[in-house]
């Protein structure tokens, strides 16, 4: 549905978006994490035809954004960053402006204007003038202005920005709801809207790619690591027997002393934490150490976001 | 060639840029400003109710320049860096229409503000006709001159805000480039460089005033429509309107 290949965006001797390239189809979320600054809005911008590529292709439904932009805009909803409004305008007739653009008429834009504003639960303010709304009612009225086409398309830079966590867990569904029978792309700085919503997460930094994949990819990048807490026994042989252990990688103590550890066994790279655990089971068995926690943990997002985007910094 | 989504597109542009303009003081505040100036220009300095030969060409008209230059801009200031200041630039120009739909129909919009203004002076018109008898030719063409003068102020503020992001430096600007075209055309203005330049250089002085607003709108107050001094108002808000196209692309760019 979307095919992105080499995007490259200068600003004068500055690179922003250095040879992005991917592709997305009906049916899928994608996430695109990245620090500040990483490129993000500008791949955004230029995918929705508002900044021009330096160099690169991009084609919407098979209709090339640069050569044939207003049809290309026609399949695409999209909410720019910080979500700008006419500030001189009612919700309703801002809605109203925004469908008419799309080329909606008569009862068929009252419908479509309607039914934004009920999915983005905008009711109790639909008569009221964008300049006196809340920092997150704007946001929402900017969010319903891109699915008012119903298109086939939508991008949504930092959707749940400003939000209530209710509103922001709304959101997230209404995002994951459409997303069965469209093409999303999303960009957050909240790690676990990737994993609630996305089908599949683009990790970019100064203007690359730098991982793509489903969430559990990702985080299966981190590695896991299991929790073990044990009394009775010195921490340093606790650590000492723990660091033998197949798959281990290394082991970090949070709380130590003569009769009692607890801390983290880390997974080599490739090694699940439940295999882990079991072999450390079977070490305090034979070791007789009074047992009080034991639990495999999976990887974090934010770890792998973290290793991902400091490493080269 | 203007297809109907063309159109429709300009339309739906133009409706929202013209009630932006009256939902807002800023419409009103210009008329009023434009109306008191005009008549109070025309009874106090033009001596409009002192010459007897009941014309509108002196006393109302001369005064037209000098009220756009301050005032076009003031109405074409928002056109484009309001749009650039508030972000919606990225929302208009990611809908499914032509930067030119949106160029045109915010154009118009102010266009059609200017056209108001000028009608609500009639009074003056009727005041004329009830004290004497006076030929309508000059009034007529008065009017299309003054109109045409107003557009291409604001053509020229279009194009200066697509520059901005500022409203007050388009504003200055704006005002600053209006003034130019309006002074070097302005008769003093002439006759004092001609005095100052060796003679051998009136061609080109003379050129240059010919490039002036205030060239055009001349010849027109005096009764006469010559279709050039149309043309030539018409070609600068065309030029204005290309190099606003040209500085939004470069934003994009
Ligand atoms: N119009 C512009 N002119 C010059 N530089 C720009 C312009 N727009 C963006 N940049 C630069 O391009 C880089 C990428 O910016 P971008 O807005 O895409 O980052 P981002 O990933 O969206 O960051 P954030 O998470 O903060 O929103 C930044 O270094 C920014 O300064
Ligand atoms: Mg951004």
């Amino acid at each position: 549905m979307i095919q992105v290949e080499n995007l490259r965006k200068e600003f004068g001797s500055k690179v922003a978006v250095n040879g992005v390239s991917f592709s997305v189809e009906k049916g899928q979320v994608l996430g695109f994490l990245g620090p500040n600054g990483a490129g993000k809005s500008t791949t955004m911008r230029m995918v929705t035809g508002y900044f021009r590529p330096t160099s690169g292709k991009i084609t919407v439904g098979g209709v090339d954004m640069l050569e044939n932009p207003e049809v290309a805009k026609r399949s695409i909803g999209y909410l720019p960053e910080n979500a700008p409004l006419y500030s001189d305008m009612t919700v309703s007739s801002f809605l109203d402006f925004c469908a008419e653009l799309r080329g909606l008429r008569g009862v068929e834009k009252s419908k479509a204007v309607d039914r934004a504003i009920e999915m983005c639960f905008l009711q109790g303010v639909r008569y009221q003038s964008v300049d006196t709304l809340s920092k997150g009612y704007k946001h929402r009225t900017c969010l319903a202005q891109s699915i008012i086409h119903d298109p086939e398309v939508l991008i949504l830079d930092e959707p749940t920005d400003g939000l209530d966590p209710n509103q922001k867990h709304e959101v997230r569904g209404m995002i994951k709801r459409m997303g069965e029978n469209k093409v999303i792309i999303f960009s957050t700085h909240i790690l676990e809207e990737v994993e609630a919503a996305c089908s599949r997460a683009i990790i970019i930094d100064r203007g690359k790619v730098v991982a793509d994949g489903t969430p559990d990819e990702l985080k299966q990048r981190a590695g896991g690591a299991v929790r073990v807490s044990v009394h009775g026994v010195a921490s340093g042989e606790v650590k000492e027997a723990l660091s033998a252990v197949s798959g281990v990688e290394r082991v970090e103590v949070t709380a130590g002393g003569d009769q009692s550890f607890a801390g983290r066994a880390f997974a080599a790279k490739g090694r699940r934490p439940a295999d882990i655990s079991r072999e450390i089971a079977k070490l305090i068995t034979a070791k007789q150490w009074m047992l009080e926690d034991l639990h495999p943990e999976e990887g974090k997002l934010d770890e792998v976001f973290r290793a991902i985007t400091r490493t080269e910094g | 060639m203007i297809s109907k989504s063309d159109y429709e597109n300009i339309k739906t542009v133009f409706k929202r840029e013209f009630f932006a303009y009256f939902n807002s003081p800023v419409a009103y505040v210009i008329v009023v400003i434009f109306l008191l100036a005009t008549m109070s220009f025309a009874f106090f300095f033009g001596g409009f109710l002192r010459t007897n030969n009941a014309s509108l060409t002196q006393p109302f008209f001369f005064w037209h320049p000098w009220i756009y230059v301050v005032l076009a801009p003031a109405v074409g200031m928002r056109l484009w860096s309001e749009e650039q200041r508030l972000g919606t630039l990225e929302l208009l120009l990611t809908m499914p229409i032509s930067p030119w739909h949106a160029i045109v129909g915010k154009y118009f919009a102010a266009a059609l503000v200017w056209a108001i203004a000028l009608f609500l002076t009639c009074p003056i018109v009727f005041t004329v006709f009830y004290l004497g008898n006076p030929d309508s030719g000059p009034i007529i063409s008065g009017y299309l001159a003054s109109y045409l003068y107003a557009i291409a102020a604001l053509a020229v503020t279009s194009a200066v805000s697509a520059f901005t992001r500022s409203q007050v430096v388009c504003f200055i600007v704006s005002v600053a480039v209006c003034l130019m075209m309006t002074l070097i055309g302005f008769p003093p203005v002439i006759e004092a460089i001609l005095k100052s330049l060796p003679s051998g250089m009136d061609f080109v002085v003379k050129g240059v005033a010919y490039t002036s607003f205030m060239d055009h709108f001349y010849e027109m107050t005096k009764g006469v429509i010559y279709p050039r001094d149309v043309i030539y108002f018409l070609s600068v808000v065309a030029v204005s309107l290309l190099i606003t196209n040209e500085a939004i692309r470069a934003k994009r760019a």
